[in-house]
């Protein structure tokens, strides 16, 4: 999608996450919806405060876990009793208890990577590159103690100059652009 | 309990819940996160580290010379034979997987119950896990006689069609450690996934941001991304919550399926377990203590800590006391002649000397020392308590294994075992290739993860500001 005006945002920079919240909040019932907000450490209430709710990543963990427990036990089921049929003890081919030990650990290796790799996925990572790397100020500090919010030129509010004067309304430490 | 009363002007104590505080005062988001990404972008590698690790490496040269030994000549060159077959390896391998416990307790079930004071030590203890299991999965392979066959133990499908037995417990187990393995290593790097942003923010060479920049997969640190990272973290604790209890469980089957008087009991489970998180703990503060002190972590790594893991290691050092309890009574309970005689061949037969070393080690000397607080904050006698437990633990394995083995049903059939130096040099090369790692690890990973900690401090709590309209 091409950007207006060739920049991808305006990236304010606070010093405090109470700010970043505040700041995100009022932007949000403003009516901004391409907008978002960078934080060192996991923030929940600046993603609700820009309307972030759902998560996908318990389902896909459901499904992942449900998948590789099946698989295990049917693996272990077609190999007991049709590939390789072995008489351990009298014992019946189809001696599904001990089954479960091996199918238990599938839906937890399974569920477990679906877990990590389905957020990693769901977050759009891995991107190596992104525009707010772009921003001088950005890699400074982003994941150290400084809390940004960006709202996007994506967003049919946007115009540099009365993005710019709105959020310097927030008293943010720096507004600047960010370049695609 | 009354602390202040005890230490009336610590300030290591919180005098709000007069517990000992966490992290210690005055840190902001900018000098924790500077303390802990130091000591991996520092140009200069301090040379102690250096010096252990020529130690470590030279030990781990030592295994690898086993080894190889061992993969030229066949286990023959063990002490393994009829009837005890399963000699230190196996002792090893429950040991080194015992021992990775405490990690998956600290990272998954004490973020579960919202224990925040774990943030300080679970990356670590985490790693721990991660080297102790590779040690651990060593021992089965190369225990096998030939090893380039291990693959054997998996399901794939061969030309020659043999598919593994699934109703044998050392199946289960090719399956557990296997599982133990893949989830701690995946949640270990979820967890870093943020710190490694932050190292490739923050350092100077090229190469580091390169690297750094790539193992973050491109981390930014956005809102929406930190929602889906907890609950991923969560559900990923969730998981390996069961495995905790899982996988020394399905380790004890191996013995309790068995028909051997002294394996075939139903406490081993629960027993193993307890065992297991007992040795963890032990091997946390091993490396905890240490560490600490050489990198100047006091104010991250508290005696808080310390405490906590000394109150721990008594709860499930008396978990552990219980089932050797058990064990001499059902010897009796059972009326079973040959539990009986295992339990008396045990504490007065030729091998006595273990099962009392054992009992001092990891009953006598820390059930009655570590109730007291004093002695649980005191670091060099919690770092030599740790020695001594995972001392004991090992002979714990050592008991159950060799003692049972050498007299067993029939008088006959009776027999010793004496370990080799291939033994040991195979034992002792396998703790210093675990150092060797631990040593790589800290080096270039972050041991402490920063993002856990800044959620610690009182500044990532967010204040009404004064001007802001009520209610806003």
């Amino acid at each position: 999608m091409p950007a207006r005006e060739g920049i991808y945002g305006l990236l304010a920079e606070f010093e405090t996450p109470g700010d970043l919240v505040r700041a995100a909040r009022q932007s949000y019932q403003d009516g901004w919806r391409r907008l978002d907000c960078y934080s060192p450490f996991p923030l929940e209430e600046a993603a609700e405060a820009i309307g972030f709710h759902r998560d996908k990543v318990p389902l896909v963990t459901l499904i992942g876990g449900l998948l590789g427990g099946a698989a295990m036990f049917g693996l272990e089921t077609w190999i007991s009793v049709l590939a390789f049929p072995l008489n351990i003890a009298g014992r019946p081919m189809y001696s599904w208890p001990a089954f479960i030990v091996p199918a238990y650990e599938w839906t937890i290796l399974w569920a477990g990577l679906s877990a990590a790799f389905g957020m990693l996925a769901l977050c759009g990572l891995p991107a190596l590159y992104h525009p707010v790397f772009n921003a001088p100020n950005f890699r400074d500090g982003a994941t150290t103690d400084k809390f940004f919010l960006c709202l996007e030129a994506l967003d049919p509010k946007f115009d540099a100059a009365e993005a710019r004067k709105y959020l310097e309304s927030f008293q943010p430490v720096s507004v600047v652009e960010v370049e695609y | 309990m009354a602390t202040s009363e005890l230490r009336p002007k610590d300030p290591g104590i919180d005098p709000a819940t007069g517990e000992f505080r966490v992290i210690g005062q005055g840190q902001t988001f900018r000098s924790i996160t500077e303390k802990i990404s130091r000591i991996v972008l520092t140009p200069r590698t301090p040379l102690g580290w250096f010096a252990y690790f020529a130690v470590a490496g030279s030990g781990t040269t030592m295994l690898m010379v086993a080894l190889t030994w061992l993969f030229l000549k066949g286990v023959g060159i063990w002490a393994i034979t009829q009837p005890v077959a399963w000699g230190f390896a196996i002792i090893n391998f429950v040991w080194w997987i015992g021992i990775g416990h405490a990690g998956t307790l600290i990272s998954a079930i004490l973020l579960l119950f919202k224990q925040s004071w774990r943030n300080s030590i679970s990356r670590f203890a985490e790693a721990m896990t991660i080297f102790a299991v590779m040690c651990a999965a060593m021992f089965p392979v190369i225990h096998v006689g030939r090893p380039w066959l291990g693959y054997w133990l998996l399901p794939l499908p061969f030309t020659m069609d043999v598919w593994p037995q699934f109703r044998s417990p050392l199946m289960w187990d090719t399956f557990a450690v296997s599982t133990y393995a893949t989830i701690s290593v995946v949640f270990w790097y979820v967890g870093m996934i943020p710190d490694f942003g932050t190292f490739r923010d923050r350092a100077q060479s090229k190469i580091a941001k390169y690297f750094y920049g790539v193992l973050s997969w491109g981390w930014r640190g956005s809102v929406r991304h930190w929602v889906q990272y907890e609950t991923a973290s969560l559900l990923l604790a969730g998981l390996a919550t069961p495995l905790v209890l899982s996988v020394h469980t399905v380790i004890s089957f191996d013995f309790a399926v068995a028909v051997l008087p002294g394996w075939h009991t139903t406490i081993f489970p629960p027993y193993f377990v307890a065992g297991a998180i007992y040795s963890g703990f032990a091997m946390v503060l091993t490396l905890a203590i240490p560490l600490r002190k050489y990198y100047h972590l006091e104010q991250l790594v508290t005696e808080r800590h310390i405490d906590n893991m000394g109150k721990l290691m008594l709860v499930t050092g008396f978990i552990v006391g219980y089932g050797y309890a058990m064990e001499a009574f059902m010897a009796w309970y059972s009326a079973d002649h040959w539990e009986a005689f295992t339990f008396w061949n045990r504490a007065f037969g030729p091998m006595g000397w273990s099962y009392w070393l054992l009992l001092t080690c990891n009953l006598f000397i820390p059930l009655t020392t570590l109730w007291v607080r004093r002695l649980r904050t005191n670091i060099a006698f919690m770092f030599v308590m740790s020695i001594i437990v995972n001392t004991g633990m090992w002979f714990e394995r050592f008991v159950i294994i060799v003692t049972s083995l050498t007299r067993d049903f029939l008088p006959s059939a009776w027999g010793t075992y004496r370990a080799t130096k291939w033994d040991y040099m195979t034992f002792f090369g396998s703790v210093t290739f675990f150092l060797f790692m631990f040593l790589l690890f800290v080096r270039f990973l972050p041991m402490i993860p920063m993002n856990e900690i800044r959620l610690l401090l009182p500044q990532a709590k967010i204040k009404p500001k004064v001007t802001a309209e009520a209610g806003d």
